[in-house]
């Protein structure tokens, strides 16, 4: 019975259910009265040592020192709900899938009770006039305390006539419902940077949120689409913390886009030994070598991909056979074609060519076969040698 | 007198769709479906990389994701002569099935469930009774008075809260909603359950493609090699997780989706008359067993029928001129000879031009253009695509398997055959679908076990990988059926670059504007004489809209820059 009421209240707070909150217009200057993370947490049935583990998990989650703990815990007790509103302008709604896939239960729990989803055009029962009331009452009860979260880019061409929504375009929308809003966090590489439909030539002109709106905190949450448990760490830092995740110069937090997926890939050593997937389905590739030469862009792409992965850790791009394709990345369908090695990887010298990659990597993997001779010493090096010699051949081609 | 009302935006759908209807003596009298977002994705293809267009593509959709990728790969695959190996056809043909099941999960109770369920009278259900009313139409173990009753507290509290979050404004209480506080219960009480579910399904994507939403695809295969004794591919850990997920996904659309989608339906039998609309249906088949080429293996037969015909099923080819055309009389696009004729995809031309309303707007001019969907035609017929479509070309095609589960359906519900030609038919042909695919799933995993034991670990034929290897100019097309309904996409290769693609989607065949002769599209002709109880309430026209499941984003079309005509290329939405 323990575990089906668990299961129940996972279930339900999924569903951003806010029973506890009290009806809305008591006052119309404050928040109404909510629960905080603690209270709510109690509830449920979960002792004070849960939560407190629930806490040190989210520390870690959103990169914390361990030392933070007792902020974190401090911040979840006493942070109210916070209202979301979330708009769909030029998207294909992969952002809303990938949210509802995130999968740390208890995590994913506490998040969505922790938001009251006003507005949600792929969830919410309401249609037509029901769905605008619904809109107008939050955008003024909770004037300056939502937050914004916008799926899709804006087309600027022909007046934003390429994207109407209850006969307004996209971008009339977007300026009304940013006015009020706390913070806007941009979903997906659509909002962030503009994605497939900017790609060359943009015929519909369209626009990331940042280049609209200049007035507001703004999360970029790039990927196409970004990985769901990712989607749920911004938030929870936000409702934390009380403000925006530290980010980096492009505005991504820097909790889950600072490495790239090349450095946190487990395919890296093969990499650094220059052992290579020459075509797909060969003999390396069954071997799981690197993907470099069939045109990963792991290389030049931020993202969590190789640490977080997907679906609850299931797999990642690489991890199943084929090259990152960059989709967390400004301009990554402009960025050359997709299965040809990549030409100005960051990080390996301002526009180093494939040939000057071919050197670094020559260079890398003398150390790594070295070092793998050092730390195994016997036994090994039959099979070290014949790398090697897979390796030279790898390279010789990647010079050719 | 009739009485226009709007529903814009159209919610618990894909994109964005506006429908306008004039209401009169409590009917629907005439109706207007309108596709509002384009992203014009094909001009944006031009002179790309062929094997990267699936890349693109899969990008129109990530609700039915995957889908697009698939066809474009088949695409490029006809285009070069390209046949993939065995195993690459069964892990497609394995991913295709868990994408159904999916997305029928998905859409049935999250998208679709709250048209029947009234979510605040389920407090008035007694868990008890509700537990017993479970237990008699399955197995499934969440189903005990407790269980009932901590959901009801739960849903008590919230409504009490007057915080409704995605409840809010819905249309409890209205007349239309017909279920005992108990179904409602049961309904509600999987709606959550169904929303922890789904995200286990797709991992069969991420173990094969990488991720989901957007799995990866390949030219000639897939990326996802067969390993057996290495920890980096197709191993028996990875099989065996397919194989357990496809295990408990069958579980529980045989024990929960279908069982509440039967009880549900038990009660609204008169959305049997409802909704029904063209008769017209069109399916171009898919899930080969002896290669995408050979049609007549396909588990979904393709074919036509006319006029609720199931007598007689017509053979569909996409590459002859005269089949599929596309019309642009009422969508915001130009053709330079005129904006009456139909065109096939190969010639067709697009050049779009908004010329509707200028925007806040309240109403649009619906005898002129009023969409950004154009409006395709079968041997110039309206045609409706999707699950009862499948269902019923494949029960017309003779296929045991397809009328062993329909046959089933209508002795349990006691409706007539005819009962399948409506709203209520379409929603429960979705379900249906959902079974046999979860039942092929598992046969085609035991398929890739068997060929893997037989030796055979190939996954993709990279001979034709490199452009170089590739004809001057190449044309192709690839088909598919989306869980929306019938997809294809066109291509013409020329010198190594994609210089035209396609791609006609199910939801434009359903949810176009009206035709050269006035004709209808499935959307508008289905909400004709659809009864609407309140007019500020629009329940009954969601209800009959979200039957067909709408996905809109996909309504791209080709434009260009200079106002210069471009031959030959065009596209249309799922």
């Amino acid at each position: 019975m323990a575990n089906d009421l668990t299961h129940i209240y996972k279930l339900m707070s999924r569903l951003c259910l806010d029973d506890t909150q009290k009806p809305s217009g008591m006052n119309n200057d404050v928040l109404p009265k909510q629960p905080t993370y603690y209270e709510e947490v109690e509830r449920k049935g979960y002792s004070r040592r849960d939560f407190i583990k629930f806490a040190s998990m989210m520390t870690a989650f959103i990169g914390l020192e361990q030392s933070a703990i007792g902020q974190v815990i401090k911040a979840l007790e006493t942070q109210p709900r916070m209202p979301v509103i979330w708009m769909h302008f030029q998207e294909c709604t992969c952002c809303s899938e990938s949210f509802i896939r995130s999968s740390h239960p208890i995590v994913a729990d506490i998040l969505l009770d922790k938001i009251s989803l006003d507005y949600s055009e792929t969830l919410m029962a309401a249609s037509g006039t029901q769905a605008e009331a619904a809109l107008k009452n939050t955008l003024e009860k909770y004037k300056g305390k939502y937050i914004l979260c916008v799926e899709g880019s804006v087309p600027l061409g022909a007046d934003g006539v390429y994207c109407m929504i209850g006969g307004k375009t996209s971008l009339q929308i977007l300026h009304e419902v940013s006015e009020g809003a706390a913070a806007i966090i941009a979903w997906g590489s659509c909002a962030s940077n503009g994605c497939v439909q900017s790609a060359k030539p943009n015929p519909t002109q369209a626009t990331p949120i940042h280049k609209i709106i200049k007035n507001k905190p703004i999360i970029k949450v790039p990927g196409c689409p970004p990985i769901g448990e990712v989607m749920a760490g911004v938030i929870v830092h936000y409702l934390t913390f009380g403000r925006i995740p530290e980010l980096d110069n492009i505005g991504r937090p820097k909790a889950f886009y600072s490495k790239r997926v090349h450095d946190t890939c487990y395919r890296r050593p093969f990499f650094d030994a220059g052992l290579y997937v020459e075509s797909f389905d060969d003999e390396n590739a069954k071997k799981g070598y690197c993907l470099y030469k069939v045109g990963c862009k792991g290389p030049s792409t931020y993202n969590a991909c190789g640490v977080t992965k997907w679906n609850g850790g299931t797999s990642f791009p690489i991890q199943s056979g084929h090259p990152c394709i960059g989709c967390s990345e400004e301009n990554y369908w402009d960025n050359g074609r997709m299965y040809e090695r990549g030409s100005a990887f960051a990080g390996f010298g301002i526009e180093a060519d494939a040939d000057t990659v071919g050197k670094v990597a020559l260079v890398a993997t003398g150390a790594a076969i070295a070092g793998h001779a050092i730390a195994t010493n016997i036994g090994k090096s039959k099979l070290i040698q014949k790398n090697e010699e897979e390796g030279r051949e790898s390279e010789h081609e990647l010079k050719s | 007198m009739s009485k226009r009302i709007v529903v814009d935006p159209v919610t618990r759908i894909e994109g964005h769709l506006r429908i306008e209807a004039d209401i009169e003596n409590g009917k629907i009298k005439d109706a207007y479906s309108s596709g509002t977002m384009v992203r014009l994705l094909e001009e944006i293809l031009r002179g790309r990389d062929p094997r990267d267009a699936w890349a693109f593509v899969g990008r129109v959709c990530g609700v039915c994701t995957s889908i697009h990728s698939l066809t474009s790969v088949r695409c490029v695959e006809d285009a070069l002569d390209i046949t993939v190996p065995a195993n690459a056809e069964l892990v497609r043909n394995i991913m295709f099935c868990s994408q159904y099941m999916h997305d029928h999960v998905v859409h049935f109770y999250h998208l679709h469930a709250m048209d029947w369920v009234d979510v605040v009278n389920a407090l008035k259900a007694d868990p008890k009774k509700t537990s017993e009313l479970a237990q008699s139409i399955s197995h499934w173990p969440k189903s005990s008075p407790g269980y009932f009753s901590d959901i009801q507290t739960r849903i008590k509290k919230f409504v009490d809260s007057g915080q409704l979050g995605i409840f809010s404004n819905g249309y409890w209480g209205h007349s239309a909603y017909k279920l005992p506080a108990e179904v409602n219960l049961i309904g509600l009480a999987h709606y959550l359950e169904a929303l922890e579910w789904q995200k286990e399904i797709v991992k069969v994507h991420a173990i094969f493609g990488g991720k989901n939403p957007h799995p990866n695809y390949l030219v000639g295969g897939m990326a996802c090699a067969i390993s057996i004794d290495d920890v980096s591919g197709l191993n028996a850990e990875r099989l065996a997780m397919v194989g357990q997920l496809l295990k408990d996904g069958k579980e529980f659309i045989e024990q929960v989706y279908i069982p509440d989608l039967m009880a549900i339906a038990s009660f609204y039998k008169d959305w049997g008359a409802v909704g029904g609309g063209l008769g017209n249906y069109l399916v171009y088949g898919d899930l080969p067993t002896n290669g995408y080429r050979d049609l007549t293996g396909y588990k979904f037969p393709q074919g036509a029928i006319l006029n609720k015909d199931v007598s007689k099923v017509y053979d569909v080819d996409l590459k002859k001129e005269d089949e599929v055309q596309e019309y642009i009389t009422h969508s915001w696009y130009e053709y330079k000879g005129g904006n009456d004729k139909g065109l096939h995809p190969w010639k067709g031309e697009s050049k779009v031009k908004y010329s509707g309303p200028k925007p806040p707007f309240e109403h649009l001019n619906t005898n002129e253009k009023y969409s950004y969907l154009k409006t395709p035609r079968w041997k110039g017929n309206a045609m409706e695509v999707g699950p009862l479509a499948r269902v019923l070309v494949g029960y017309a095609r003779g296929r045991e398997d397809f009328k062993a589960v329909v046959d089933k359906a209508l002795t349990d519900l006691n409706v007539p055959i005819t009962a399948l030609f409506s709203t209520l038919g379409r929603t429960a042909a979705r379900g249906l679908e959902s079974v046999l695919t979860a039942q092929w799933g598992l046969e085609f995993f035991d398929q890739l076990l068997a060929n893997i034991k037989n030796g055979d670990t190939r996954m993709a034929d990279s001979t034709k990988f490199d452009p170089a290897t590739w004809p001057k100019t190449a044309l192709g097309v690839g088909h598919t059926e989306a869980p929306r309904g019938a997809l294809a996409h066109w291509i013409n290769i020329e010198d190594q670059k994609i210089a035209n693609y396609q791609l006609v989607v199910p939801t434009t065949w359903n949810a176009s504007p009206r035709d050269n002769n006035g004709k209808m599209s499935a959307y508008e002709a289905a909400l004709i004489d659809t009864p609407v109880a309140d007019e500020t309430q629009p329940l009954e026209i969601i209800r009959t809209i979200h039957s067909f499941d709408p996905c809109m984003a996909c309504a791209v079309h080709l434009y260009d820059e200079d106002g210069k005509t471009i031959s030959r290329i065009s596209v249309v939405g799922d």
